[in-house]
């Protein structure tokens, strides 16, 4: 059982992870908690679901044991990039101009609204029932077998998961440490003024973190909503564990976004015959407050 | 013919409380300039407001020529004006070579590794620490590296916001004789000094600053022989 | 008299005294956002904990859960404020030491976690179904309905007054003066020997207590809570409340609770009369998503309320 337990909290744990690098990334550049991070990932999510109704035509053939082909990569591919649009939108309307003016939570209080509004406009435009992009049932596939620890089984979605989040979170860190806009984005989360001082356009900078920021949301939306379902209230539940994620994690790092995603997603996970499923968002509260309690910079903050 | 020229220039943090109030300055290629006065003299918001970092309400910054406030502040440095900030000059979440590589960053990948090995020649105490977060260097170190970061992109000219702040006289006198050198190569400095006597003593020419503009100018040695310099500093300090 | 108390003016009795009930959640709320700027997006988990609190422990005996004890009201009710006090000690004191958006995300948390545990810990909260039978003091004595509804609205209004006054003088008070310079400059306050985080804690523990005490006025007077009474939706009520009456005004937190919450029933009775039954849950998404667009415009262009008068 233990390893099942794992092996699940794992696949959870990546939709967080990746939900996280984004919210960590615009905390440390905007400077400023984004309650609207969980509205772009059901926005990703409902995106290629609408998408997938436009590409299903062009092929009907799934990759090997997997229960999707190309359609839902297209699909993929438009959410992510209409929801770095809606970022940009959202930015270009009310986070940049709240944020002009000072208040620095006024920008929450902002985001907070929006997230009200995006969520609201989704359930009104999808209804509230859960929906899938397959409809295909998956078998799950026994990794170990039931002699090792109860064993491993896992569907070949959740496999795809995984490995597509690894891929990305390698991508992301050499993208961070290697890239000039990576190392930029670093500057500009250190110190605005040296980094324009540097050379550095950080509006161009800004712009660039809400684009990855919320591309990375919509795989995570998209992700859940294969290994799980798509309903209006995703990101909101998804919101929480983001947030445990980051803080624990240290705001402004990206890996320990991941490895921050990874712990509540696995937290949640055992915790489930301890506590029962019902309680899994309270598993991500009670590491809040512990980290905040022992550690407030989290495992990897850069700044305190 | 001036490099850099500066014309009854009206700066501050917020609109209607200008703390430069029409300060005039030239500088020549070539030459080393200090920038003196009292605490609340306006020398820092001065230097800040050439680099676009602070609101400038009137007056004119030409640089080669060019209109300054027509420029974002971001395109300073490739337009061959580079600066450094008082504290907080260097990116303590990267490495040395982390921070070097970035300043040149728009000169192509080759052109920059050459440069970044140019600086290290030029500051083998950050060549052999290149690996390390700057945030973990000392304070002379520190403002070696941020000094580097600027000269990377050899600018025709660089601005400091007093380079000996926080530092022991043996490091003062170790940045200035890095500064020596560097002008010597041929580029043009502007500097805000607390520390008048190192300044003088190293500065071609020097403006002495009150109330937001300048009070005072001359040859560095004219003006370090200066009587009236003593007391403007103590009648400055008392305001 | 029985007549009367029926049709428009029942209703109007029934409105006002839910009204005056935003109006308390609202007043606790000024205290923590508008004497202080603490960021408090948990409202609806302290209100939940007062209405549960007093709820469990006045309705009588029930073998299926924990409690029912029984007790008096006003016992209950001060034992509501006391738990959402306690509460707001658990997230007020990892939290407060911390930036301003740390305390948004552990209130947010809180109000998260309480939810779930009204939903799920039926051996104490009935779970989904909700407790019923919270007692309504005096009910058959005041005439029941009709009687009883206009007492407790008298009831609620002195309530509001006591709460209004009190928190006036408190604010004008040298306490609610740091609270104010606090507010405007945290760093200077703390430069004068005010040791900013007791005060912020004090005005965030305080403020958590009336909006528990808020809650359980609800229970008492509905006679039936449910968790799906204090959804996040409620803490967006409340802020919309406030800020169009305007942060740091105690009387403009009260218009604000009855003007606002006049508007959602009339939009509400509004879609109930123009949208067929089977989409009413859309429709009511959209009330919603109004609420967010508003909050979002008052926020870039009125930023110190629609009522208000000071910044």
């Amino acid at each position: 059982m233990i390893l099942q337990q794992l092996a699940d909290g794992l696949v959870l744990g990546s939709i967080i992870a990746l939900g996280a690098i984004g919210l960590t990334l615009t905390y440390a550049i905007l400077r400023f908690a984004n309650f609207a991070h969980g509205e772009f990932v059901t926005f990703g999510a409902y995106l290629a679901l609408l998408a997938l109704g436009q590409f299903q035509v062009l092929s009907t053939t799934t990759f090997g044991p997997l229960s999707f082909g190309w359609p839902l990569l297209a699909s993929l591919a438009a959410a992510i990039l209409a929801t770095a649009g809606l970022a940009l939108l959202l930015d270009r309307l009310l986070f940049a101009r709240l944020g002009r003016a000072g208040v620095a939570i006024a920008v929450v209080m902002g985001s907070f609204g929006a997230a009200l509004a995006l969520r609201n406009l989704l359930f009104f435009a999808f209804g509230g029932e859960p929906q899938y992009y397959s409809r295909a049932i998956q078998i799950a596939l026994p990794l170990l077998p039931r002699s090792v620890l109860g064993g491993v089984r896992a569907t070949p979605d959740q496999l795809a998961v995984l490995g597509v989040t690894a891929l990305l979170v390698i991508a992301m860190h050499l993208f961070l440490s290697r890239a000039t806009l990576g190392r930029a984005m670093r500057a500009v989360a250190h110190n605005p003024q040296l980094a324009t001082v540097t050379g550095i356009d950080v509006a161009a900078v800004v712009r660039w973190t809400w684009i990855i920021g919320a591309g990375l949301a919509a795989v995570a939306g998209v992700f859940a909503g294969l290994t799980v379902q798509i309903r209006p209230t995703m990101g909101l539940d998804l919101l929480l564990p983001l947030f445990a994620a980051v803080i624990l994690g240290g705001i402004g790092s990206p890996f320990g976004a991941v490895l921050g995603g990874l712990i509540v997603g696995i937290a949640e996970s055992l915790a489930v015959p301890l506590v029962g499923a019902e309680y899994r968002a309270a598993v991500a509260f009670l590491l809040l407050i512990l980290i905040l309690l022992v550690r407030p910079t989290g495992l990897f903050g850069e700044r305190g | 013919m001036s490099l850099l020229q500066v014309d009854r220039l009206v700066a501050g943090y917020e609109p209607g409380l200008p703390i430069v109030r029409g300060a005039s300055i030239r500088v020549a290629p070539g030459e080393i300039v200090a920038v003196l006065g009292p605490n609340g003299a306006g020398k820092s918001t001065l230097i800040k407001a050439i680099a676009g970092l602070v609101l400038v309400e009137s007056g004119e910054v030409r640089f080669g020529g060019q209109d300054l406030r027509q420029l974002p502040a971001h395109r300073l440095v490739r337009a061959g004006l580079a600066f450094v900030p008082q504290t907080e000059n260097v990116f303590a979440n990267l490495t040395i070579q982390e921070n070097l590589e970035l300043a040149g960053f728009f000169l192509g990948r080759r052109r920059c590794q050459e440069r970044v090995r140019a600086m290290f020649e030029l500051f083998p105490d950050l060549a052999r620490q290149r690996a390390l977060p700057a945030g973990r260097l000392s304070g002379g170190q520190r403002q070696m590296l941020a000094v580097a970061r600027a000269l990377l992109v050899e600018p025709g000219m660089i601005m400091l916001d007093e380079p000996s702040a926080g530092l022991s006289p043996r490091l003062v006198a170790e940045v200035f004789a890095k500064l020596a050198e560097v002008r010597a190569e041929g580029t043009t400095i502007l500097m805000v000094e607390q520390n008048v006597k190192a300044a003088l003593a190293l500065a071609d020419r020097a403006y002495v600053l009150a109330e937001g503009r300048e009070h005072l100018s001359g040859s560095a040695a004219e003006l370090a022989s200066h009587g009236d310099l003593a007391s403007l500093f103590l009648g400055g300090a008392n305001r | 008299m029985v007549e009367l108390l029926a049709g428009p003016l029942a209703y109007l009795v029934f409105f006002l005294v839910i009204a005056l009930y935003y109006a308390l959640i609202t007043l606790g709320l000024n205290l923590q956002w508008g004497f202080t700027g603490l960021f408090n997006v948990g409202v609806a988990g302290f209100v939940l904990v007062g209405a549960y609190s007093s709820a469990i422990l006045t309705t009588p005996d029930d073998p299926g859960r924990i409690g029912g004890f029984g007790l008096p009201v006003p016992l209950g009710m001060a034992g509501a404020m006391l738990s959402a006090g306690l509460f707001a000690l658990l997230v007020g004191i990892p939290a407060l030491r911390l930036r301003h958006d740390y305390l948004a995300i552990t209130t947010f948390g809180i109000a998260v976690t309480l939810q779930l545990v009204a939903l799920n810990l039926q051996v104490l909260t009935g779970g989904p179904f909700g407790m019923n039978f919270v007692p309504r003091p005096l009910y058959d004595e005041l005439g029941g309905q009709g009687g009883w509804n206009l007492a407790y609205l008298l009831f609620v209004a002195a309530l509001v007054l006591l709460v209004w006054r009190g928190l006036a003088r408190l604010t004008a008070s040298p306490w609610g003066r740091v609270l104010r310079a606090i507010r405007e400059d945290e760093a200077a306050a703390a430069a004068i020997g005010k040791h900013v985080f007791r005060f912020r804690l004090e005005a965030f523990v305080l403020g958590a207590m009336v909006m528990g005490l808020a809650g359980a006025v609800y229970a008492h007077f509905i006679g039936f809570i449910a968790p799906e009474d204090f959804l996040p939706i409620l803490t967006f009520q409340v802020w919309a409340m406030l800020i169009v009456g305007g942060a740091g005004d105690h009387r403009g937190a009260i218009a604000g609770a009855v003007l606002v919450w006049a508007i959602w029933t009339g939009s509400g009775m509004l879609l109930d009369l123009f949208v067929p039954p089977e989409g009413k849950a859309q429709a009511a998404a959209l009330q919603v998503a109004g609420i967010g667009v508003a909050l979002c415009l008052v926020l870039l262009f009125r930023p110190t309320g629609l009522l208000g008068r000071r910044g």
